[in-house]
């Protein structure tokens, strides 16, 4: 979509993300020294965001769309952090697969790197204190990742209103092809992070400990 | 079978199950599936609504679909790599921690 947006919104998106981006960088660097420990989890939850969008699915539409990875990242490390994540995969695709963009990298970061995250963190906070921890990863990675496309959307809808019927108009013609394309994919995505999850924390449950993650889980005294 | 073991059987299942879905789906309701980009479609949308052109192209592309193709996999194996490295430092210490009490 390189080139896509038009200056304005480039600049407006990218003025939106910048200081996410710094606060992500500040947040980074306070758990890499406060838990040194953790580092290996981060390495872990970038990585899975790498992985997961790169994998194009095609979806019931017809259309393809990747999952997006960043609900892991979120979970344990908090939005903010994620962005960073989600900003070194941007730009690896923008760069080396003209995939995304430069000009569109803002407003990329914006509906990839902050919303999906703060809608997966705060989802799993809501859910988790009704529901189980497996349910509560499932919901808070799907919904993160449907909140990108949606945001996606209406970012599209902002720059390209619809002569007759205005924005409004633009963002259902938009969440047609983004937001019901990643619907299966959101589910995947959310199946996915969940098993991950219950993997690691069956290899090294203390890492979740100190990020106070299914510590009040009966689960979780007896699998240690 | 153990709790995890079951949840991976069932989450395969359901993936697979969505992927059956997927394939049929289209056809169902009438579309002829391109699997072709979301952003493709986006693209030919903004075209429709309005005759904006896009001002910046990118800056390096990859010159061929297989290159396309190498690339999108190098970012796979590189994130899965990273993911099994650490997952079998975790296995290997927590042997060694058994092995030594």
């Amino acid at each position: 979509m390189e080139g896509f947006l038009p200056l304005i919104w480039v600049i407006f998106w990218y003025a939106a993300s910048a200081p996410f981006i710094i606060y992500g960088v500040w947040r980074l660097k306070k758990v890499m020294g406060e838990h040194p420990e953790s580092k290996s989890m981060l390495a872990v939850a970038g990585a899975f965001a790498f992985v997961l969008s790169s994998l194009k699915i095609p979806s019931v539409t017809g259309s393809s769309s990747h999952p997006t990875g960043t609900g892991f990242g979120a979970i344990l490390f908090g939005p903010a952090v994620t962005s960073i994540m989600s900003a070194i995969v941007l730009l690896y695709q923008a760069l080396l697969l003209a995939h995304g963009g430069i000009t569109t990298l803002g407003a990329n970061i914006f509906s990839l790197g902050i919303v999906g995250p703060f809608v997966a963190y705060f989802v799993y906070k809501a859910v988790r204190s009704i529901a189980g921890f497996n349910i509560a990863v499932f919901a808070a990675a799907t919904l993160g990742d449907m909140a990108t496309y949606v945001t996606t959307s209406i970012q599209l809808a902002l720059a390209f209103p619809a002569s007759a019927g205005g924005v409004m108009k633009s963002f259902i013609g938009f969440s047609g092809i983004f937001a019901i394309t990643q619907v299966p994919l959101a589910i995947i995505e959310g199946l996915v992070t969940m098993l991950l999850f219950k993997y690691l924390l069956e290899l090294k449950p203390d890492v979740f400990r100190i990020f106070h993650i299914y510590i009040d889980d009966k689960a979780a005294s007896t699998e240690t | 079978m153990s709790e995890l073991r079951k949840l991976t059987l069932i989450v395969v299942i359901l993936i697979a199950v969505i992927g059956l879905l997927t394939a049929f789906v289209p056809g169902m309701i009438g579309i002829t599936p391109q699997w072709s980009g979301a952003d493709t479609a986006a693209s030919s949308k903004i075209g429709e609504i309005s005759d904006y052109k896009p001002w910046f192209s990118p800056l390096w592309m990859p010159p061929s679909c297989e290159i396309e193709t190498f690339l999108f996999s190098l970012q796979a194996a590189i994130g899965a790599g990273i993911i099994g490295y650490i997952a079998g430092l975790y296995i290997g210490r927590n042997e060694t921690k058994r092995d030594q009490p």
